[in-house]
């Protein structure tokens, strides 16, 4: 059951999973979680790929801590930008947050 | 400059002075001009004669001068003036008739509108005309020459508003124009082939014989003389003398009978040494028909300006025949004479003509023609000064003894004679000319004097309002009927006898090229006697024939008038031989034809048809243009940029919805699309 693509697979269904989210949900929590899958899928890929690609190093393991760290900073911002969305216009519905339409 | 340069120039500067002041005079003053123009040309007068009494005095008199005008090149030309024994008669001649003209004018002129510029006009003309008589070259000559055309032009039409008098000063002095073309024309070979404008050098020269030949100067010979042709109305040209009567009569009296029109005799008389034999034979024939044609066409006219009109050309003919056979002397002895006598008849009949207009005047008639001899009669007793002075000079153009024109005309006659005695066959022509236009001269001033001053007056009325002409006019006439003279050219008390002092003082050239001067001289010498002969019988038969008609009544002049037209001889002459018809037909008409033609060609057709087509067809290309510019790339291709660029931003702009997870579906979707078109293509 060791194969690559067993792997390749799940992190594909994860990232799709992530840009559905990102892309259909109104809530921008709810983008903030697609987020955050998408960047585990990519997390998931690099680990794959070192285990299977017969590297010495563990390239992959150190990208895949560096990604979670970014991805909690990433996290904290957003956050930060939400809390700011919701004093601004009183929801967290990024579908209000239009001022920049042409 | 000694003395008598600054004496010659004076002829020059005194008329030119009277010019300048009087053109410019105010009009309030211009009443009194002749107080400027008569001492001035007095003073003239007076110097001209100081300059005779010294030619008289001296043989060899002669006076030079000359200076270069300009230069270009090999091109030289000089002014200067040669003053011999003729030029100081000349000098004489004109200075004496522009002094009794200037006199004349006051009276005669009294209340015109253009008083002051009448006398500038006399003044410029005179200036003009002692140019031409002291010119010592050809081209300063033709300078002058050019000025009397232009001052008899002003003079001739000076009362322009009638459109008779416009009309003849254009006439005038177009046909003169013509023979000023053809003079130039001579001047110019005679330049360029002999290299010198002088006319003493182009005489040596043509002693000399050498570069030119004979027909070259036989033509340039006749070249010249067709400016003489024009300015003394020799016969193809004469035609504008007879309508230049319609100026002033006493300036016919100056310009159209004794100076201007004797200018190109005198330019022949200064040319003649280098003219060759058939040059003269054709000027002699020129001359014979001129003198016989003009006589004839003097029968039968009414106006009395007309008939002496018609007398000057004959007369003009005479002295030019006179050239042309080789009696230059005679030549300048008629010119002398014919401009006292013609002078004094012009200056009668104005005297006439002012008594008629001031009768007719009075009478608050304008429709009766002063001039007509028709409309006169009987004015003896009425004018016995203005009577008795143009019987005097009437005797002296008829040719009778004891009168200056006797002498003059008889020694022409005897020069005729004596060609033909020389050359024969058709050269008898130019004796019968002579001897025929002698009659008949002798047959119209009797006329003109019976008609006028005889019978009865034609209109009751207007004879009792004539009266005779005041001083300033009968004293210029009493002055030139005594130089109508015979004695006061001869000084001698026979009658017969023509070498007095005026003849010896003109002198005689020896070397000519056309003729063999001594043999001519002894061919006069034998004629001399025949032609008195024949000249005394001739003219006695016109004043008898003269007499019987107009006088004595003898023979019924209608009745003689309808004999003459059943071969068409009266109308001929009456109407001038057809000669200005001719021209009319041969030359204005089709020139007015060519002209109407070519007008209607430019103003019908290229104007209207072509230019204005032009016109047409750009306004339309402007038009097609114009909706091309505004309706096509105005209105559709830059207004349609604009509008396209509108209308798609306005399509594109929905594209930023401000909703990002738009633009992330769009740069997801973009992606895969990259992604999908990189697996295909590798």
């Amino acid at each position: 059951m060791h194969y690559l693509e067993s792997y390749l697979v799940v992190s594909s269904i994860l990232f799709t999973f992530g840009i559905f989210a990102v892309i259909t949900r109104k809530n921008a929590i709810a983008i903030l979680m697609g987020i955050e899958l998408i960047l585990n899928s990519a997390n998931v890929n690099f680990i794959a790929f070192n285990r299977f690609g017969n590297f010495e190093i563990l390239d992959g393991h150190i990208f895949s801590i560096f990604v979670v760290v970014l991805a909690a900073a990433e996290a904290a911002i957003a956050l930060a930008i939400i809390i700011n969305l919701f004093k601004n216009i009183g929801t967290v519905n990024v579908d209000e947050a239009k001022v920049l339409k042409g | 400059m000694d003395f008598s340069t600054y004496q010659i120039l004076s002829f020059l500067i005194l008329p030119l002075v009277s010019f300048v002041i009087l053109i410019f005079v105010r009009s309030s003053v211009a009443i009194k001009s002749h107080f400027i123009a008569l001492p001035l040309i007095g003073l003239m007068l007076i110097n001209s004669i100081s300059i005779l009494f010294k030619s008289l005095q001296d043989h060899h008199f002669t006076l030079k001068q000359s200076f270069q005008w300009f230069s270009t090149g090999e091109f030289m030309i000089n002014l200067g003036y040669y003053v011999d024994n003729v030029t100081a008669i000349m000098l004489v001649v004109v200075s004496l008739i522009s002094f009794l003209v200037h006199l004349y004018s006051i009276e005669y002129m009294k209340g015109d509108l253009r008083y002051s510029r009448y006398f500038a006009f006399l003044g410029i003309f005179t200036f003009s005309m002692n140019g031409i008589v002291i010119s010592d070259n050809l081209i300063m000559m033709y300078i002058f020459w050019e000025l009397v055309g232009f001052s008899s032009y002003l003079l001739i039409g000076f009362w322009f508003e009638k459109h008779s008098a416009a009309y003849a000063s254009k006439k005038a002095f177009l046909i003169n124009r013509i023979g000023d073309i053809g003079m130039f024309i001579g001047i110019m070979i005679l330049f360029f082939s002999i290299g010198s404008f002088n006319i003493n050098d182009i005489i040596r020269g043509v002693e000399a014989g050498n570069n030119i030949n004979y027909s070259l100067l036989t033509i340039s010979g006749l070249l010249v003389f067709m400016g003489a042709v024009g300015k003394s109305a020799q016969f193809p040209l004469h035609t504008w003398l007879p309508d230049a009567m319609e100026g002033p009569t006493p300036v016919s009296a100056l310009i159209h009978a004794a100076t201007m029109v004797a200018a190109g005799v005198y330019m022949t008389f200064r040319i003649f040494p280098f003219l060759t034999p058939d040059a003269l034979l054709i000027i002699a024939f020129i001359g014979g028909i001129t003198a016989l044609g003009a006589a004839v066409i003097a029968i039968t006219q009414t106006d009395i300006k007309a008939v002496l009109a018609y007398s000057t050309i004959s007369q003009l003919g005479y002295m030019v025949m006179a050239l042309g056979v080789g009696a230059h002397q005679a030549a300048l002895f008629h010119l002398v004479t014919h401009a006292m006598f013609k002078a004094c008849l012009f200056l009668c009949s104005g005297s006439v003509i002012h008594a008629m207009h001031h009768s007719l005047h009075s009478l608050n008639d304008h429709h009766t023609d002063p001039q007509d001899m028709n409309n006169m009669g009987g004015l003896k007793v009425k004018m016995p000064l203005t009577y008795y002075t143009m019987l005097v000079s009437t005797l002296a153009i008829s040719g009778v003894p004891f009168f200056s024109g006797f002498l003059s005309k008889d020694a022409i006659l005897a020069g005729t004679l004596s060609y033909y005695h020389i050359h024969h066959g058709l050269t008898i022509f130019l004796p019968i000319a002579g001897f025929g236009a002698a009659m008949i001269t002798a047959f119209y001033m009797f006329r003109l004097i019976f008609k006028t001053f005889h019978g009865k007056p034609a209109s009751k009325n207007v004879f009792n309002h004539m009266k005779e002409s005041p001083l300033a006019m009968t004293i210029p006439l009493v002055i030139l009927s005594i130089l109508s003279l015979a004695f006061v050219f001869t000084i001698n008390i026979n009658p017969l006898h023509g070498h007095g002092w005026l003849t010896h003082h003109i002198g005689y050239i020896k070397h000519v090229a056309g003729l063999n001067m001594h043999e001519v001289q002894d061919g006069l010498h034998h004629a001399h006697n025949s032609a008195m002969f024949i000249s005394l019988l001739v003219a006695f038969f016109g004043i008898v024939i003269s007499s019987l008609f107009y006088l004595l009544n003898k023979v019924d002049v209608e009745r003689t008038t309808t004999f003459f037209n059943k071969f068409k001889l009266y109308d001929l002459s009456k109407n001038k031989f057809y000669i200005n018809e001719f021209y009319d037909f041969i030359l204005y008409k089709p020139f007015m034809r060519i002209s109407k033609i070519a007008s209607i060609i430019d103003w019908d057709y290229y104007d209207q048809k072509f230019i204005d087509a032009w016109g047409w067809i750009t306004l339309k290309i402007s038009n097609l243009s114009g909706k091309a510019d505004y309706s096509i790339l105005d209105q559709k291709i830059v207004d349609g940029v604009s509008h396209l660029t509108n209308y798609s931003s306005k399509k594109l702009r929905n594209i930023q919805s401000g909703i990002i997870q738009n633009y992330l579906l769009g740069g997801f979707m973009c992606l895969v699309l990259i992604i999908i078109v990189i697996q295909q293509f590798n």
